[in-house]
């Protein structure tokens, strides 16, 4: 069981995959104008994360080493139909306002990550909360950034006006260049915090993970771990 | 590069010439050139605006001396950079703006485009451009509406756009609407000829942004090489503010001689298509920011050899 809260934690903090590892930065940037529409792209990434990871780590003995990468797709673009369809029959709206990210989760670079560096070596247990971890720590995140963006340039929380009359909308909060700034500042935050952290002796270091899941700053060429050959990487940062 | 560094000992090889020159100096003369454009905006549209210049200053200023405190970095105010991007901010607002514009403006300018990326000399773009922009995308409302006590309606840009008549004659002397300091050409085009008379700036962006700009709307403008039409659109708008002080700026501009050519054949012809093609009247701030972008290129392929003639590039 502490193996599985250390997962969460991991997640949620010291591998945070939008605040340190820097992943899944489309739907981050894209779809933060609010923070309900942060949460909902947050929450559903989390369930097909989840499940996924739950799924390829029970198939991993099965999925041949060669063809892991589109087995792993076919897994995650199950689970994404599934949830576009929930989204589209249940919550409408949020469905309208994600548009296509919805589809995209299928390309979604933490959920394969995570396929890869995690689900494919682990047990199903520490799988499910790598996910949830993971998808939690995406969640918090994008509410975040949804939250800041929204209070700036709508001057309104989760849809409610709380900024006094006085107050004009820095309505460039709204548009992309508002998503990179308050992106920026919460990760110079996030990383301050792990400095002072560092400075009172706390073991700020990421927990392992198999590897720390960076193939393209990774100086081992020929680990047989290897996610992806880089090119390949790169191809999939493009497809995003 | 700064006061600080003149009273250094520096040890290099011969020779040794030493400069008078010091970016306090340089800035001091900038200043100065922009006086008359400055004084001429705050008679033209009153007090409000010698207080909008005021406070923007402030602005600048005090965000950098805090940030420096705060980072516990060297203090630089005094090198007058901050005041030179003020006063370029505060020129580039409407008359009427509110104060806090001018504030959030200058903290924008200096705090993330300037200090965030190393102080004077690291700004990839030209701050007080940058807060423009920035204000522009942010409060569109309160930065497009040029109506003040003296003035009412469009800027003769806008006017010209829409296919009315402006009399050429005001837009030379400055008696229209628009921001603080870009009205008046002759007060422009006055502080500018004491800046290339100290031999602060030279003509190199400057000429060939406007003549290229001249070509562009010559051909494209829909009236032809017409001689009022080009005028109207040489005084209107910030092209004299942007071409003379914020296109030369010695950080943002490319080094090579060559290279600075280049540039404002750049922005000629991006101001052109914004402002024909464009959906608004003006296009000169956008197209400096996104020659700044491109400064770095310009300089790659405009690179001197190493040995000469023929040599292997660099």
């Amino acid at each position: 069981m502490n193996k599985c809260v250390e997962r969460l934690w991991n997640g949620l903090v010291k591998e945070n995959p939008t605040l340190v590892l820097m992943l899944g930065m489309c739907p981050t940037l894209a779809v933060t104008t609010s923070a309900i529409n942060g949460l909902g792209m947050g929450l559903t990434t989390t369930v097909v994360l989840a499940l996924s990871n739950v799924i390829i780590s029970l198939l991993r003995k099965i999925i041949p080493d060669k063809i892991r990468i589109p087995a792993f797709i076919v897994i995650i673009a199950s689970f994404v139909t599934i949830m576009q369809l929930l989204l589209q029959a249940y919550l409408p709206s949020l469905y309208a306002a994600l548009g296509i990210y919805i589809p995209l989760i299928v390309v979604n670079c933490i959920i394969l990550g995570r396929a890869e560096a995690y689900a494919y070596k682990n047990p199903v247990l520490p799988s499910l909360f790598d996910g949830l971890g993971m998808g939690l720590g995406f969640s918090i995140a994008l509410t975040c950034i949804g939250l800041v963006r929204e209070l700036l340039g709508g001057g309104e929380v989760f849809g409610i006006h709380v900024m006094p009359q006085a107050f004009t909308p820095i309505s460039i909060f709204k548009l992309a260049p508002g998503a990179f700034f308050v992106l920026a500042v919460l990760t110079a935050i996030q990383n301050k915090v792990k400095i002072e952290g560092a400075k009172k002796g706390k073991d700020v270091s990421k927990i392992q993970s198999g590897c720390n899941s960076d193939c393209m700053h990774c100086a081992d060429s020929g680990c047989s771990k290897r996610l992806i050959e880089i090119d390949e990487v790169e191809e999939i940062k493009e497809e995003k | 590069m700064s006061e600080r560094n003149d009273s250094m000992m520096k040890v290099s090889s011969n020779p040794h010439i030493r400069s008078k020159v010091s970016t306090s100096k340089i800035m001091l003369a900038v200043i100065l050139a922009l006086l008359p454009t400055t004084i001429f905006g705050i008679r033209n549209f009153g007090l409000h605006a010698l207080l909008l210049v005021l406070v923007t200053i402030a602005s600048t200023v005090v965000t950098e001396a805090l940030f420096e405190a705060v980072m516990k970095k060297p203090l630089t105010i005094f090198d007058f950079s901050a005041v030179v991007t003020g006063l370029l901010l505060a020129l580039n607002l409407p008359p009427k703006a509110p104060l806090w514009i001018g504030i959030i403006g200058g903290v924008f300018a200096i705090l993330v485009v300037k200090m965030l990326f190393g102080g004077l000399g690291q700004n990839f773009m030209n701050p007080a451009l940058a807060a423009r922009c920035f204000l522009l995308i942010s409060f569109p409302v309160i930065m497009t509406d040029f109506t003040c006590d003296a003035y009412s309606g469009a800027t003769p840009l806008a006017a010209l756009k829409a296919g009315e008549s402006v009399n050429i004659l005001d837009m030379v002397i400055g008696n229209t609407a628009g921001t603080i300091g870009e009205t008046s050409m002759i007060a422009i085009v006055f502080g500018a000829c004491i800046l290339i008379l100290m031999g602060i700036i030279d003509l190199r962006i400057p000429g060939s942004y406007i003549v290229t700009f001249i070509l562009f709307i010559g051909l494209f403008g829909g009236h032809g090489f017409d001689y009022s039409y080009i005028s109207a659109h040489l005084a209107g708008g910030g092209l004299m503010l942007g071409a003379f002080f914020m296109a030369t700026d010695y950080v943002t501009r490319p080094v090579t001689k060559f290279g600075q050519v280049l540039f404002g054949i750049l922005l000629g012809i991006l101001t052109g298509i914004f402002r024909i093609f464009g959906a608004g009247a003006e296009g000169v701030s956008y197209a400096i920011i996104i020659g700044n972008l491109l400064v770095p290129l310009i300089e790659k392929i405009t690179y001197p050899r190493a040995f000469g003639k023929g040599g292997e590039r660099l």
